[in-house]
């Protein structure tokens, strides 16, 4: 055995020992509760007219709405999962809405029977799941391992299927297969949808097109076909960006450095404040001259000599500073999210604090 | 990792600063590791927290937003994920509260594919559970959301339904009843954008508020990386900047004492930024801590080469 | 064929985008260009996402090094999508029973919102979150006042990150008010407002002027490099 799986081997078993003492002090610790609510939607006639008539999308919707919510139910608690019913005129499902230990204990004690709110198995599995790969990926810290490895593979797996998902619910079925197939998706997904204009179904079937052209690049051959819908990307992005980064970046800048070098400052009574006028002065001017000095360093078509190198120099320093100042505020920011992690390490799964008074502790 | 693995097996007889100079780096992770858990324990047992004096940018926001007459419209884009809720979460909360407390009428989208899920986050914890009044397609609408980044804007400047033909509830935009009067984005007088990067704040100067300088104001609350790069077009294009979590800090503060009512203590759940300040001040501490000593170890070693 | 058509592409897309700007009669043009980009760009997350389907197919089929970890990254990511696109446990949208996929993959309780609340957050902001003992490591090892400019980019880091917490405060809190200025908190704005704002106004003009030019090259068909084969 080397060193290393000593190591990690020790702090396991610390670890653990820890953690089987930290369940048996006070509430314990990484649980979640959820309350139940029953609803019941009553179908508009038409859906429900339709229904009976023939087996059409919407009829085949109808079952497949009581599938889908026998698997919410089979999610949070299995044995519920067969009370969810569908008649011809209405719909019933179950929601769970997680709520705090507290509410569970008071519900508890006014009636230990309650089946309202209870715990919730998927989300304590979860929760615990979740400071699993907080803890896998802390520790790479130590050394790189398979728990890090493990944790990155799923980043990227579930991350990539993630952004297509929503892709394809939130952009493509509306904008796209609602102009379309606006029948489709008005019967399965979307009753609301209004009614594409000709121009609009236009360019979508231009879109599709594109993005059919786009995907071939997933094939061994023919891969040029895709640079169609790439020279549409860069094309209009070029369009975009040169007129935004010229209004904004460099004609609104421009004007907001043009900036008076004396400022006078007054008071509430009306008279010069020599003080704040000062450094209102020297603001300005520093940032004026900053500017200057900043671009006669980015200006590589004159030697930085003379003047131009003196300015030069001066624009690397305010540069230096800028950098500074990033550091600064990317150490603050990096700071803010491990501190967010620590604080559901502590907070959510442990239960050794509890600053949101969920556990009244 | 370099663990124990000196050179030099004789490691007792070097000078302070070359031992120092090779500590093993999961030390330093692990000084960082207690400086910030510390102060989180410290601060959820005692439940204290540091004052916080609000800065010109972070009043800008409050003001910009504590001015407009009950019920104007405001547009709030959700432009960053998990990934960075630590930082931007506790501002996205204080924003929607002060609106939600001014009676303003608000439209959330995302340009970020996760942004969506943030702001449903958002949205049950602030409107429905502490002001269950406000009524959606009303009061408040998720317009969830689109995939085009800067696209998405250049959409938005002429034709508001194009770029977000339904909510997130699936009705049509044309539908909602606070939607009757939107044609384009400049008839919300106040955009608010809550961002992590691209697309986000700097792409809303560029693409939106440089069209409709005149007709919008725009405030916005950023990360710590992005804060520097958007200090040049604040006061002039943005109105209000909330940076990091310092930012998120101070605007809490003040949405807090605005909406602080005698004998009802502040909400926890609206003193998440205050109290991350606690484990940002040691670590801050630990930073320039650990940059000076470094340095020591540099001037160390250059007087002794120079002897 | 495959080089002009493409050109001419960028060139009528990039044009209509500009003049839309300020041409009114181009307004629908760009509308619909714009209109035509998002879908396009969603289609680019299907692509994004097959790209890394085939790419750990091929170093499974390959029984590359970490073959292993494929598995687990495939496996994940054809769950997930199955999940979300099959609407996994998502029961109808209350205010449209009569439609079986009307409800939100984001609702409270799903497995798409399982896979995102204990999934995707915890992995993505502890992995952004790495960076925090990352950057105190490189700070003690790397950051040292060699010269001038490494002074002013250390004593700045100072200044900010004691002024932006209470450090700032008890250091230099007390300072009276004729030298509030030189108060840490105070010093810390200064720095972002004047001089990290002149240095970052600089870059940003820097960027502009290269993001107009190296756009204009694309839009009149000069600079061709992007549709690869080296011939720019």
């Amino acid at each position: 055995m080397t060193r290393q799986s000593k190591t990690w081997l020790v702090l396991g078993a610390v670890f653990v020992a820890l953690l089987v003492a930290r369940g048996m002090i006070g509430q314990g610790l990484g649980r979640v509760y959820v309350k139940r609510t029953d609803v019941t939607v009553k179908l508009p006639e038409a859906a429900v007219n339709n229904a009976a008539g023939a087996p059409s999308a919407l009829a085949s919707g109808s079952t497949n709405a009581s599938t889908t919510t026998a698997a919410t139910q089979a999610m949070e608690t299995p044995a519920a999962a067969s009370t969810a019913s569908s008649s011809a005129t209405t719909i019933s499902w179950q929601e769970w809405k997680q709520v705090t230990p507290l509410e569970f204990n008071a519900a508890q004690k006014a009636n230990p029977a309650q089946t309202e709110i209870t715990l919730s198995w998927p989300r304590t599995i979860g929760l615990w799941l979740a400071a699993f790969f907080t803890l896998a990926i802390f520790s790479f810290l130590y050394a790189d391992n398979p728990f890090y490895k493990i944790a990155e593979s799923l980043v990227v797996g579930v991350s990539a299927a993630y952004w297509g998902v929503i892709g394809f619910w939130d952009t493509l079925v509306p904008k796209m297969f609602g102009a379309l197939t606006p029948g489709l998706v008005k019967s399965l997904v979307q009753p609301s949808l209004v009614a594409p204009e000709k121009l609009q179904q236009i360019s979508m079937i231009f879109a599709l097109i594109l993005g059919v052209m786009m995907l071939w690049r997933l094939l061994p051959r023919g891969g040029w076909i895709s640079a169609w819908p790439l020279a549409f990307i860069v094309g209009v992005t070029a369009g975009l960006k040169i007129v935004s980064h010229v209004e904004s970046d460099l004609m609104a800048q421009a004007a907001a450095t043009m900036k008076p070098l004396f400022v006078s400052v007054t008071d509430a009574s009306g008279a010069t404040n020599m003080w704040d006028s000062w450094w209102a002065s020297v603001a300005n001017v520093l940032l004026v001259a900053g500017v200057i000095c900043c671009l006669a360093y980015f200006f590589f078509s004159v030697e930085h000599k003379g003047v131009v190198g003196g300015a030069a120099r001066v624009g690397i320093w305010y540069l230096m500073i800028t950098f500074g100042a990033s550091f600064g505020f990317t150490v603050m920011g990096r700071i803010a999210l491990l501190a967010a992690r620590v604080e559901f390490l502590f907070d959510d799964w442990l239960w050794l604090i509890d600053p949101n008074h969920f556990r009244g502790l | 990792m370099s663990s124990g693995n000196f050179n030099n097996t004789n490691a007792s007889v070097r000078p302070w600063f070359e031992r120092l100079d090779r500590i093993d780096r999961r030390w330093i992770f692990l000084l960082m590791f207690l400086a910030v858990a510390g102060p989180i324990l410290w601060i959820g047992v005692t439940g204290k927290t540091l004052p916080e004096a609000p800065t010109l940018a972070a009043r800008a926001v409050f003001e910009e937003i504590d001015h407009l007459p009950a019920r104007t419209l405001v547009l709030i884009s959700f432009d960053y994920d998990p990934a960075s809720a630590g930082e931007l979460q506790p501002m996205a909360t204080s924003l929607v509260r002060q609106c939600a407390a001014k009676n303003l009428r608000m439209v959330f989208i995302a340009l970020w594919p996760l942004g969506n899920q943030v702001a449903q986050q958002t949205i049950q914890d602030v409107i429905r559970d502490d002001y269950p009044a406000l009524k959606e397609g009303d009061d408040f609408v998720n317009m969830g959301y689109q995939a085009g980044n800067e696209a998405v804007m250049k959409l938005l400047l002429t034709d508001f339904a194009k770029a977000f033909p339904k909510d997130s509830r699936g009705e049509a935009t044309s539908n909602i009843p606070m939607l009757k009067d939107v044609k384009m984005v400049s008839d919300f007088p106040l955009l608010i954008s809550i961002s992590a990067g691209y697309p986000g704040s700097k792409e809303w100067v560029q693409y939106v508020i440089s069209a409709y300088n005149e007709k919008m104001n725009f405030v916005t609350g950023c990360t710590g990386v992005s804060a520097p790069q958007l200090y040049p077009y604040f006061p002039q294009q943005i109105a209000g900047l909330l940076g990091a979590i310092k930012g998120a800090a101070e605007y809490e503060s003040m949405v807090n004492a605005s909406l602080a009512v005698d004998g009802v203590a502040t909400p926890p759940k609206y003193l998440q930024a205050q109290r991350r300040m606690g484990p940002q001040l040691v670590a801050h501490l630990l930073m320039v801590g650990l940059i000076i000593v470094g340095n020591m170890i540099f001037f160390a070693r250059k007087r002794r080469g120079a002897a | 064929m495959k080089r002009i058509i493409p050109m001419w592409i960028a060139i009528i897309g990039g044009f209509a985008m500009m003049l839309s700007s300020f041409v009114p009669l181009a307004e629908s043009a760009g509308e619909m260009f714009a209109d035509v980009f998002n879908v396009v760009a969603a289609i680019a997350f299907v692509l994004g996402a097959g790209s890394l389907a085939k790419q750990h197919l091929e170093k499974l089929s390959r029984r590359d090094a970490g073959w292993g970890y494929s598995i687990i990254t495939l496996g994940s990511f054809l769950i997930t999508l199955f999940i979300g696109l099959g609407k996994i446990g998502i029961h109808p949208n209350e205010q449209f029973p009569q439609a079986p996929y009307s409800g939100s993959n984001e609702m409270e309780g799903s497995a798409f919102g399982w896979i995102y609340e204990y999934m995707i957050t915890p992995l993505t902001s502890t992995m952004f979150a790495l960076l925090a003992f990352f950057v105190a490591s490189a700070a003690f090892r790397a950051f040292r006042a060699k010269n001038t400019e490494a002074i002013l980019l250390l004593v700045t880091a100072f200044i900010v990150l004691l002024g932006r917490t209470f450090a700032g405060v008890v250091l230099t809190g007390w300072f009276p008010d004729w030298a509030s200025g030189l108060r840490l908190e105070n010093l810390s704005i200064y720095v972002m407002q004047v001089f990290n704002t002149a240095g970052n106004r600089a870059i940003m003009i820097g960027i502009a002027l290269g993001v107009a030019a190296t756009g204009l090259r694309i839009l009149f068909g000069i600079d061709r490099s992007w549709l690869g084969g080296g011939d720019a």
